[in-house]
């Protein structure tokens, strides 16, 4: 038993990128374990739920939370988690925003499990649907139920810190790791309780090189139908870039790329619901001022809801299409 | 009223998993289920995306082989247009995919199964893991695997843009080429991952094969299991990873079908239970028979064991002698034996660095000819690559506007359900008899079953601090606990 | 609670040198509208973020109207056009949220037009009364207290293609 603070990650609905990212930060991992006790990360070590469970609350100094709540465990994980730990990190997308999966917000969540069971593979279902509970002959077997939203961490808990990106950048991860390592030590004092780490407090606008003129947008392209210039804004350029509205910190690397950026990071440091004020930048910009003409060119967003709240959905104000809580009242 | 098991969670898969083992009144075991909990919905909520954002989108089904997800949603994407993207970008595309193979299989051999073989499974658990490899065969081991990775996440982000989920696919190839400096770089990096292949196997060679209670283990009949064999593979019936036509070979070896991504629904089926959200694929030509062996059961594998076994060779020198030996070793074609997966799977990684240096010496590689746009109306299509843990299909069907309306996925561990589920069973019964003390032995063996067939995540390593911590908790007929068995549980 | 009965909340957003002076004519010539609506005075239509509209809806109204000078009219020259094509935008996106497009509506009305102001806004509880409440995020409770997932136990007929989110 040693004398190190605990540490702890967990993946909730998540992909494993953010696992990834943090093993990406490579040597630097050895400062992980020199400085901490890893006592529960599933992807790295097999500790069980009985033991978190197990451990005294507060007892954890820092838990890195990844991952979105889908279902009841996750739920369940989180709060417990919360418990047991001194400082709780909402890390990467999925746990501050919703990410990706938080566009299951965009119809019921009935219809997950309806279309995953209906796809033109899928042997019909005779009766094997999937159930939470289940007699089979030598016994009951339990699968935890699906919640009609997927939400964000702090949805559920108070969280301490926020660390976007999906994943954060390794080098942030790095420097965050550097800065509590300075904190145990004494040498650096925590950032304010609520701050956002690790990320930027811009845009990616202000981070990307590309050469940016006044925008005057007479239509808006998809990025496979034009030879775009590499050196010219892509959203100048028609191609719906996210740019304006997202946190900086990941250095415009798919601008940098050639491809648009898709929001991974955020909502920018002031920005409340980060669809509105893309939608907002997005009109701006538009060169028209008759409605049909200003029509025309917005049909060339064939997705809007899905452009303007990718990574966000669940994060923002309206947190869920109206399919995912509306029940029939009949 | 039986006595049960449970397993909770089993760590090294996708998100979470668990395994309950039933035990009749004799003390046999009577059933196992291995149960997956999750589901995100991809497939539904990719429904009304543009389908160009697919690559984007995919990726995060999986942040370990968001590779795998992007080019088979590239290529799905391609073929929704109908485009054919220049050979530069198929270059690039591959290129960045076998070097995401060298990363991605060194991190499983490593981390994951090599402690099983280089340390023993009788070796003391807290020593199995990368940890006790170091400290057998020397810090250099450690070096050489984050240059690996370090090398592979390189390539990625020079050609991809991002280290972890890539951006720069598009229909009709790239958004971006590569300069000739990028190039040379690529190629200096790939020659230095050929000698890291050669050096995993000379490994391998040495401390496994050259032992005989570990040679012995991977031969034995705990671990094995006769099924039908997927994988990808050319022209010439070589392994691919990126493109191809998916061969399957029965239990015997012989060709069973070979099909063009385009036909993947005419064979694969998905079978469903009840009691997990994931889905069983099995061969529509044979038929869903239950959870056996054999000729007669649709039951298959996805593995790098399976893509030898299903191939006639590989397509480089250096991997096709590797490819000639292991063979000649194991008694000839095909292997059954699960454990033998961790050397395919070293044989697949020098394949994929000598397959790199390859892309990576054409002068093409750095043409700025990465784009087609595509003219043609958008419709309905499949893009297929082999992931490092199985086949990987993608199925789109679109609008006129290229709106997706549709969107199958079979993902790559999705394929090895049914196997590894067979394989849990199989362990926990010749292990769990009536009398047998559940001890700290069966938990590894148990693990060891699993762990063959590298569930998505490449990532998930041993227990860091060297310990396994592991509750078994043994009921009675009431519920009620009569022995928990635990290791470094606090 | 029947939609006779229902009466509903509407936010409105009016711009100080038009359309809340509109707002004030109707008042003084004493023209009865709605008080179902609630003003918010911006010092121009330009000035609506589109925030402001989904933190309304996200905090209880049934409808949200924007107004503005009239195209040409704007006292600070061409910004009600962004009002217009920020509306524009908004609806699109609401709508693939599942908000009926008229529980968004956009009037011009300059100081002089008192009658038309009452009027629109009259006719827009009406169009509000019918469409029922929004009651964003709630229905039947709160979102915790949906019932658990399970599918029934007889097998559904396989779908055809799935509809694409409006």
């Amino acid at each position: 038993m040693t004398s190190k603070p605990k540490f702890a990650m967990y993946w909730a609905a998540s992909c494993g990128g953010c696992e990834i990212a943090v093993l990406n930060i490579h040597e630097k991992i050895l400062d992980v374990d020199a400085n901490f006790d890893v006592v529960f990360w599933p992807v790295a070590m097999d500790a069980k739920y009985k033991d978190v469970e197990s451990m005294a609350d507060g007892s954890i100094l820092l838990t890195l939370f990844n991952g979105g709540i889908r279902n009841e465990e996750n739920e369940h994980m989180a709060r417990l988690l919360r418990k047991k730990s001194q400082i709780l990190v909402a890390f990467g997308s999925c746990a501050n925003e919703g990410c990706i999966p938080g566009l299951a917000n965009l119809r019921d969540s009935g219809s997950i499990v309806e279309t995953a069971f209906h796809t033109i593979t899928t042997d019909p279902l005779n009766g094997s649907a999937p159930v939470m509970e289940f007699e089979a002959a030598e016994g009951r077997l339990h699968i935890p139920s699906i919640l009609p939203t997927l939400r964000t961490l702090a949805d559920v808990v108070e969280v301490d810190y926020f660390m976007p990106g999906c994943p954060p950048e390794s080098e942030q991860i790095a420097a965050v790791i550097d800065l509590v390592v300075q904190v145990l030590q004494g040498k650096a004092e925590l950032p304010p309780k609520g701050s956002v780490i690790g990320a930027g407090n811009s845009t990616v606008c202000d981070e990307c090189q590309r050469k940016r003129n006044v925008k005057t947008i007479q239509s808006f392209d998809r990025i496979w139908a034009v030879a775009s210039d590499p050196d010219l804004c892509l959203l100048e350029q028609g191609i719906p870039c996210n740019g304006p509205a997202t946190r900086s910190g990941c250095n415009a690397r798919c601008p940098a790329a050639g491809a648009q950026c898709i929001g991974c990071y955020g909502p920018a440091e002031g920005v409340l619901d980060y669809g509105a004020r893309l939608i907002s930048s997005f009109a701006s910009v538009v060169d028209a001022t008759d409605p049909e003409e200003i029509d025309r060119i917005l049909d060339g967003l064939p997705d809007p809801t899905g452009q303007f709240y990718r990574f966000n959905l669940a994060g923002s104000l309206l947190k869920a299409g109206r399919p995912a809580w509306e029940k029939d009242t009949a | 009223m039986s006595q049960r098991i449970t397993i909770d969670p089993i760590t090294r898969l996708e998100g979470h998993g668990k395994i309950e083992i039933f035990l009749d009144e004799s003390g046999d075991v009577a059933n196992t289920y291995f149960q997956v909990p999750e589901l995100r919905g991809f497939e539904s909520f990719c429904v009304g995306r543009p389908v160009e954002e697919m690559p984007l989108l995919t990726n995060r089904i999986c942040g370990v082989c968001p590779e795998a997800h992007h080019m088979a949603a590239a290529k799905a994407a391609d073929a929704v247009y109908h485009v054919d993207p220049p050979r530069t970008a198929k270059i690039l595309r591959e290129l960045l995919y076998s070097a995401f193979y060298v990363t991605d299989h060194a991190t499983h051999f490593y981390a994951l199964g090599g402690p099983d073989f280089v340390m023993g499974p009788d070796a003391p658990v807290a020593e199995r893991n990368i940890l006790g490899v170091i400290h057998k065969v020397g810090l250099e081991i450690a070096g050489k695997v984050i240059q690996a990775r370090k090398y592979g996440h390189a390539v990625v982000e020079m050609i991809g843009g991002r280290k972890v989920h890539p951006c720069t696919s598009i229909p009709g190839g790239l958004t971006k080429g590569i300069s000739e400096a990028q190039r040379a770089e690529i190629l200096q990096m790939g020659t230095w991952a050929v000698e890291f292949g050669q050096f995993s196997l000379k490994l391998f060679n040495d401390i496994v094969l050259g032992n005989k209670a570990y040679a012995d283990l991977i031969i034995g009949d705990i671990y094995t299991h006769r099924t039908y064999y997927m994988g990808m593979v050319d022209d010439h019936n070589h392994v691919n990873f990126y493109d191809g036509e998916v061969r399957v070979v029965d239990p015997d070896g012989q060709q069973f079908i070979k099909y063009a991504p385009a036909e993947y629904s005419t064979h694969i089926a998905e079978h469903v239970e009840p009691w997990t959200y994931l889905k069983f694929p099995y061969l529509k030509g044979v038929g869903w028979k239950g959870f056996v062996d054999g000729k007669d059961s649709g039951v298959y594998m996805a593995t790098p064991l399976s893509r030898l076994n299903a191939a006639d060779g590989m397509a480089t020198p250096l991997a096709q002698q590797e490819y000639q030996k292991f063979y000649e070793t194991l008694g000839g074609k095909p292997v059954h034996q699960r454990l033998a997966t961790h050397w395919a799977r070293l044989i697949e990684l020098l394949y994929a660095a000598e397959r790199w240096v390859e892309l990576a010496s054409d002068p093409e590689a750095s043409s700025p000819h990465f784009h087609a746009i595509p003219s043609e109306e958008p419709t309905e299509g499949v893009g297929i690559v082999e992931a490092p843990r199985g086949t990987l299909t993608h199925h789109y069907w679109t609008d006129e506007r290229g709106i997706l309306t549709r969107v199958n996925l079979i993902v790559g561990t999705t394929n090895n359900y049914a196997p590894m589920s067979m394989s849990i069973n199989k362990a926990a019964r010749s292990l769990i008899r009536k009398g047998t003390i559940v001890s700290e032995g069966l938990l590894n063996m148990v693990e060891m079953a699993f762990r063959a067939y590298d569930p998505c995540f490449g990532c998930a390593t041993h227990s860091l601090p060297g310990r396994m911590p592991l509750e078994i908790t043994i009921r009675d007929p009431q519920g009620g606990p009569i022995r928990v068995l635990s290791q470094y549980c606090e | 609670m029947t939609n006779e009965t229902f009466e509903p909340t509407i936010i409105g957003f009016t711009c100080n040198w038009c359309s809340y002076r509109a707002a004030d004519l109707a008042g003084t010539s004493r023209l009865k509208y709605p008080a179902n609506i609630r003003l918010i005075r911006l010092m121009c239509s330009g000035r609506l973020d589109p925030t402001f509209v989904f933190k309304a809806i996200a905090s209880g109204a049934d409808g949200v109207m924007i107004t503005g000078c009239h195209p040409g009219e704007c006292h600070y020259l061409e910004q009600n056009y962004k009002a217009l094509r920020r509306f524009q935008l908004m609806r699109r996106t609401l709508q693939g949220l599942g908000l009926e497009p008229a529980r968004l509506k956009l009037v011009w009305a300059s100081a002089a037009e008192g009658a038309k102001f009452a009027a629109e806004v009259a006719a827009f509880v009406e169009e509000i009364r019918a469409l029922g409440p929004l009651h964003w995020g709630k229905s039947n409770g709160r979102l915790a207290d949906a019932p658990a997932l399970s599918l029934p136990a007889d097998a559904a007929e396989p779908e055809g293609e799935v509809e694409v989110a409006a």
